[in-house]
């Protein structure tokens, strides 16, 4: 990792049995996979899994040590094809990815995979995105499961029984020669608990053994014949074999009675917020012990024939907790209980909403609703409906200020968007085809500039339809982590084969930041483990682009506007690139700061930068923040009795970027703005200059305030 | 299967402490819950927590939920809790609120219920986009939020924990975490919370003071309103002033009095006592205007928004003036307030000035400014060497004496360029408001507001005056009433682009 450590967490991936481990469930993962003899990991960054990546990047001694293969992978789709490795040998291998979008781009290779299937345990921890915080489309993960058949676990959110399913995830991909899929959702995945470690586990076959004794199967390869021979083998004998194996090592789970007219079958990820539903409905304890039979689907692909109807049989109705949609297990477990003559009714998203996630309230209220259509007695002493929520609350609600993500104090990509602005007031609006990372906030105020986002890496080649004739360009933009996920080739390499006349603006901030600040082939950083510095201009010229600009300093706006201004209007033919090149801020503050103090603290002199507002001057306007937006640049009270709008103020959160001042002048604002340098440890020049600026200036100000005192009323 | 012999509701009931705290990305909300967690695992607890951080970047609502549970109770029952990864309406303990927008949205949530939930929340705002990028005022109201706190919460902490964090050199999570302490919710001495401190090992020193200051402030309790301080009688200084004074006590209504104090001193400090005589003599045409259309019964509205208009349109922004306040002492130490510079700390301050031809011509003598700007050939020479912005060193010597030559030009005001056009237009506005007074008392009020809409620098000011005009052109028409004037200065704050207002000038009276 770049300009973060997680030294911390790595030193927790060398507990030994019997030790605590204390952290959250995606470190606990980390932890689980060292446990399991894992001898490859791979996966692409993406919240909530990030740290998984981010820890085993910093742990390459002890990966070493391990004979543990990490590599960062490219894409989600690199990463799956990955667990190619596992196909002809017993080598267990892990990857990581963010869901739903990592398994779209992984789908190719989480196809193949599937087909052939695997010698070796092959697992893919997902971080479900789903939901409150979510940054995605609202899909399932469960659909890629079905349809490529690889078995999907839904652990519930414990971690001791997380870590269990990690280890058992890769016997049941063994046993049933077929990948698997651990699902965790973003609560779960940040979910602080502990659970007791055991040793880490060297491989038993590494990749060395593999490399000097290859092994080759025609069959494993889809190819007909033998990809229908895949199909038939996934049917005939990959699927029971799993199932075998979940009903044998009981990977679901049964709480409360046997026997009851109604039960309730829930996802294992959402089983806690069905206790508590229980629980506050007077149903259970809060140690999960409960009068309902509950049925909990810690993998909720495939089924358990036999298990479902065991539990299902005698009950007049089972209520079940399935979240997303489509509803999937509803469908297969209705299907199941009509082949199988059983009576029971399955309640799903009849009274629990299609959409949406489910929250602590929505369960209640749908376990409530059952309970009152089936089993009303089992109500009795629950407490009386929900108030229903104040009026004069939803009308506050309204009333609040939104708080949309935006570009962090000092961030080099919002003087893009300032610039793009600034173009557009000459140009007039242009189309602005956008793609995935921080600089997809520039559709949020105060930038309100980006059509559409099509995926990652993909903002060129969704500008492609528009590349005709017309008075005017469509403008793309990519970050560094979408060209190199696959940018380069889908976009740009793309846009010069059918010689597209169109713009794209590559921003480049030296990490895959909105990820966490992951590095990339472009980093400027050394990276001990990794090969940086390799230039996006080198790359873009290298697949055939002409009209290359780069620019250095993004705030520089005369500079950033020219270059956007260019290529918007040049006359020559072909594709225009401008790289928007700054370091991301919060990345770079990250390294800077503590160096600066250090530096201050032993003497040296330093001088640091920050904006302020002078008050009096201010009239209240704002048009610097309708072109900035940056956290530290606010609003306060006007402190003129004369005045009422409130006026600009920059808090001491300033990181000092120079882009207030060059907005100012770029866009002809106002002169309150001002840069403060404040110099630590003055030399002697300093404070000899100081000494007579301040005579002369002093003098001149005495004498103002004088004249000034005898206007005073 | 398992098969477990319970019967829950006899049993007492035991349940979770159950804890949300409600933040911004990048407030410490995280730190906070870490020592949440340490705290309680020390005193015998088992802790959960988890958060929704959202993305990784800043400025969105984040939400992190705790849980706790007797390790006791536990064991005794021979079994772990299982505890819940968000928060349920009606359930919660505390909500901790780093901020009072968040506590508001921690209320519209329903997460605060009167039977049980103590809200513990910082009064400071931190302002969202929406409320910075308006055009006018567009910062929402706190006063509904503090009262909806007031009425759901069993206990209520509120006060301004960021700036008693500043006050202490430390952040607002030690001071909430200092709240949480006082308030004495949990079941855990503040001791114990001054050791989750200390395990933390990150700042612990300034975290400390800040937590103490955070816990005693939440012990005390509610502080009494601070009484506003009433301006008191102006002091006098000059004979001059002295005479201002008593002409504003002997020739209008006394409640105007702090406004037109304000504004005498104001002018007089921008160009003369003088000046600010005709500010007088100017408004007591609009009280004799006032009077006439029943103003007594009014509060002298019209004369109280005319005399803060008045004061602001003659004291427009030029270049003389921005030198003037840029080089003053009173600025020097300010700014070094401002940016929090340690005591003989040296600090420079740049000025970001961008004077274009326009303004350079508006400084200079009617005559020349305005030959200059109607000679195409002189013009297209000098504008050049306006085109781009400057960085002037104000607390250097060239900076210094430069701008504080262009203050120096102050005697000669009344004769530049921008002087005759901005006392020209005044005028007009003026009388507008005076004429329209008898005709309808509200219509006055309304185009005396108007003015506000006259502000800024360079383009800014420029589009402010077109929306100005564009709704004085329609002030003069029998039809107009004060509702739409207020309608159309609403349009005009709207958007930069003037796209509402031209709308609203599209639509019939």
């Amino acid at each position: 990792m770049a300009e973060r450590s997680f030294a911390e967490e790595v030193e927790k991936l060398r507990l030994s049995a019997g030790d605590v481990f204390e952290g959250e469930a995606i470190l606990a993962v980390t932890k689980a996979l060292l446990q399991s003899g894992v001898a490859y990991i791979g996966g692409y960054q993406g919240a909530p899994i990030s740290h998984l990546l981010d820890v085993f990047a910093d742990a390459t001694p002890l990966l070493n040590e391990l004979d543990v293969r990490f590599e960062s992978s490219a894409s989600e789709a690199s990463a799956c094809a990955m667990l190619a490795a596992s196909v002809n040998y017993p080598l267990r291998g892990a990857v990581a990815w963010k869901s739903v979008v990592g398994t779209n781009v992984a789908s190719d290779a989480l196809a193949n995979i599937a087909s052939g299937g695997v010698k070796g345990g092959a697992v893919i921890i997902v971080g479900e995105d789903y939901g409150e915080g979510s940054s995605i489309m609202q899909e399932r993960t469960h659909a890629f499961a079905m349809k490529s058949q690889v078995w999907l676990l839904d652990p519930r959110p414990n971690l001791p029984k997380i870590v269990e399913m990690v280890e058992q995830s890769f016997e049941l991909s063994e046993a049933s020669n077929t990948p698997v899929m651990l699902e965790l959702r973003i609560r779960a995945c940040h979910l602080y608990g502990s659970f007791t470690a055991k040793d880490n586990v060297r491989p038993r076959f590494t990749q060395k053994d593999a490399l000097e004794n290859p092994v080759r199967d025609v069959d494993r390869i889809v190819l007909p014949p033998a990809s229908f021979l895949h199909e038939r083998e996934k049917i005939e004998r990959r699927w029971p074999q799993a199932v075998e194996f979940i009903k044998q090592h009981r990977l679901n789970e049964f709480f409360g009675p046997t026997e009851g007219d109604v039960g309730v079958i829930v996802q294992g990820g959402l089983y806690n917020g069905l206790m508590r539903a229980l629980e506050l409905l007077g149903l259970a304890d809060p140690f999960g012990r409960t009068e309902l039979p509950i049925y909990c689907l810690n993998v909720v692909y495939p089924l358990i024939d036999d298990e479902v109807k065991a539990f299902c049989a005698g009950k007049r109705a089972v209520l079940l907790v399935e979240e997303g949609q489509p509803e999937f297990i509803e469908h297969a477990l209705n299907t199941l209980l009509r082949q199988a003559d059983l009576n029971t009714r399955i309640v799903g998203k009849e009274i629990l909403p299609r959409a949406g996630e489910y929250s602590g309230e929505v369960l209640k209220k749908g376990v409530r609703a059952f309970l009152d259509r089936f089993a009303p007695e089992r109500l009795v002493d629950s407490p009386e409906a929900d108030t229903p929520h104040p009026t004069e609350l939803t009308a506050m609600g309204a009333d609040l200020p939104p708080r949309p993500p935006g570009f962090c104090t000092g961030c080099p990509e919002r003087p893009i968007f300032t610039a793009m602005k600034l173009v557009e007031r000459e140009i007039g609006p242009v189309h602005v085809s956008a793609d995935i990372g921080c600089h997809l906030f520039s559709i949020l105020p105060p930038f309100h500039l980006g059509n559409t986002t099509m995926g990652y890496g993909l903002g060129q080649a969704g500008s492609a339809a528009f590349n005709v004739e017309a008075g005017k360009r469509a403008l793309a933009v990519m970050g560094d982590g979408g060209f190199w996920h696959n940018g380069l080739s889908s976009g740009i390499g793309n846009a010069v084969f059918n010689r597209s006349d169109n713009v794209t603006l590559i921003v480049d901030n030296n990490y895959s930041a909105a990820t966490g600040g992951q590095d990339i082939l472009s980093s400027r950083a050394d990276n001990s483990w990794r090969s940086t510095r390799h230039a996006i201009s080198d790359a873009v010229k290298g697949v055939g682009v002409k009209w290359v600009r780069q620019v250095n300093r993004t705030y520089d706006l005369k500079d950033m506007t020219s270059a956007l201004r260019d290529a918007m209007t040049s006359r020559e033919p072909g594709p225009k690139i401008v790289i928007a090149q700054s370091e991301c801020m919060l990345n770079r503050q990250r390294r800077e700061k503590p160096l600066f103090n250090k530096a201050v603290k032993s003497g040296e002199r330093k001088v640091r930068e920050r904006f302020g507002i002078d008050p009096d001057t201010c009239t209240g306007d704002h048009s610097c923040m309708r072109l900035s937006g940056c956290p530290s640049l606010t609003v306060k009270p006007n402190p003129d009795p004369l005045r009422r709008d409130p006026i600009a103020h920059v808090d001491n959160s300033c990181v000092g970027c120079g882009l207030c001042g060059e907005v100012s002048h770029a866009a002809v604002l106002c002169p309150s703005f001002y840069r403060a340098e404040m110099i630590y440890n003055p030399d002697w020049k300093d404070r000899l200059m100081a000494k007579i600026r301040k005579a002369v200036i002093g003098w001149l100000q005495t004498r103002a305030d004088s004249a000034r005192l005898a206007r005073a009323i | 299967m398992t098969e477990l012999q319970i019967t829950p509701r006899s049993k007492p009931k035991i349940r979770p402490i159950t804890i949300a705290i409600t933040a911004i990305g990048g407030q410490g909300g995280g730190v906070l819950a870490d020592w949440i967690v340490s705290l309680a695992g020390a005193e015998g607890y088992i802790a959960q927590y988890t958060s929704v951080a959202g993305v990784a970047q800043r400025t969105g609502a984040t939400i992190y939920y705790i849980e706790l549970f007797p390790r006791a109770a536990a064991e005794a029952e021979g079994a772990m809790p299982v505890m819940a990864l968000m928060p349920v309406i009606g359930d919660v303990d505390v909500v901790m609120a780093a901020e009072l927008m968040e506590a508001g949205r921690a209320l519209v949530r329903g997460l605060v219920t009167s039977d049980r939930t103590t809200l513990i929340a910082s009064s400071h705002r931190i302002y969202g986009v929406t409320e910075k990028t308006a055009m006018g005022d567009g910062i929402a109201k706190s006063e509904k939020v503090i009262e909806a706190a007031v009425k759901r919460a069993k206990r209520l902490v509120l006060f301004d924990m960021a700036e008693l964090a500043e006050q202490n050199g430390s952040v607002i999570s030690a001071v909430m975490f200092g709240a949480l302490a006082g308030a004495d919710v949990l079941p855990f001495p503040p001791s114990a919370y001054e050791a989750a401190i200390q395990r933390g090992g990150i700042g612990v020193k300034a975290s400390l003071v800040a937590f103490r200051a955070g816990l005693a402030r939440a012990q005390a309790g509610a502080p009494a309103l601070e009484a506003i301080a009433e301006a008191g009688p102006a002091e006098v200084t000059t004979a001059a002033g002295g005479r201002l004074v008593s002409r504003i006590a002997q020739a209008f209504p006394p409640t105007l009095a702090p406004i037109l104090l304000e504004g005498v001193r104001r002018l007089a400090d921008y160009q003369s006592h003088a000046y600010a005589e005709d500010y007088l003599d100017r408004l007591e045409g609009v009280l004799a205007a006032d009077l006439a259309a029943g103003g007594a019964q009014k509060a002298y509205l019209l004369t109280e928004e005319a005399a803060r208009g008045l004061a602001l349109w003659m004291s427009y922004e030029d270049t003389i003036r921005v030198a003037d306040l840029k080089t003053r002492a009173s600025r020097f130490t300010r700014v070094r307030a401002e940016v929090k510079a340690a005591q003989d700390q040296l600090v420079y301050t740049s000025e970001f000035m961008h004077p274009r031809l326009e303004e350079v011509c508006d400084t200079l003598p009617a005559g020349l400014g305005a030959w200059i700007l109607r000679t195409p050939w002189i013009s297209k020479t000098l504008e050049p060497m306006f085109a781009s912005g400057r960085k002037i060193a104000t607390a250097k010597l060239g900076g210094f004496l430069t701008l504080y030559a262009v203050a120096a030009l102050r005697p000669m005001r009344p004769s530049t360029l921008r002087f005759k056009r901005e006392m020209a237009a005044m005028s007009v506005w003026l009388e507008r408001v005076k004429a329209a007074a008898p005709r309808d008392y509200a219509l006055g009020v309304e185009l005396a507001l108007c003015q506000s809409l006259v502000k800024g620098y360079g383009d800014t000011h420029a589009r402010g005056m077109r929306s100005f005009e564009a709704i004085m052109a329609q002030a003069d028409a029998e039809t107009i009433t004060p509702e739409r004037v207020a309608r159309l200065r609403a349009a005009a704050l709207a958007d930069e682009a003037g796209k509402t207002l031209t709308a609203e000038l599209g639509l019939a009276g």
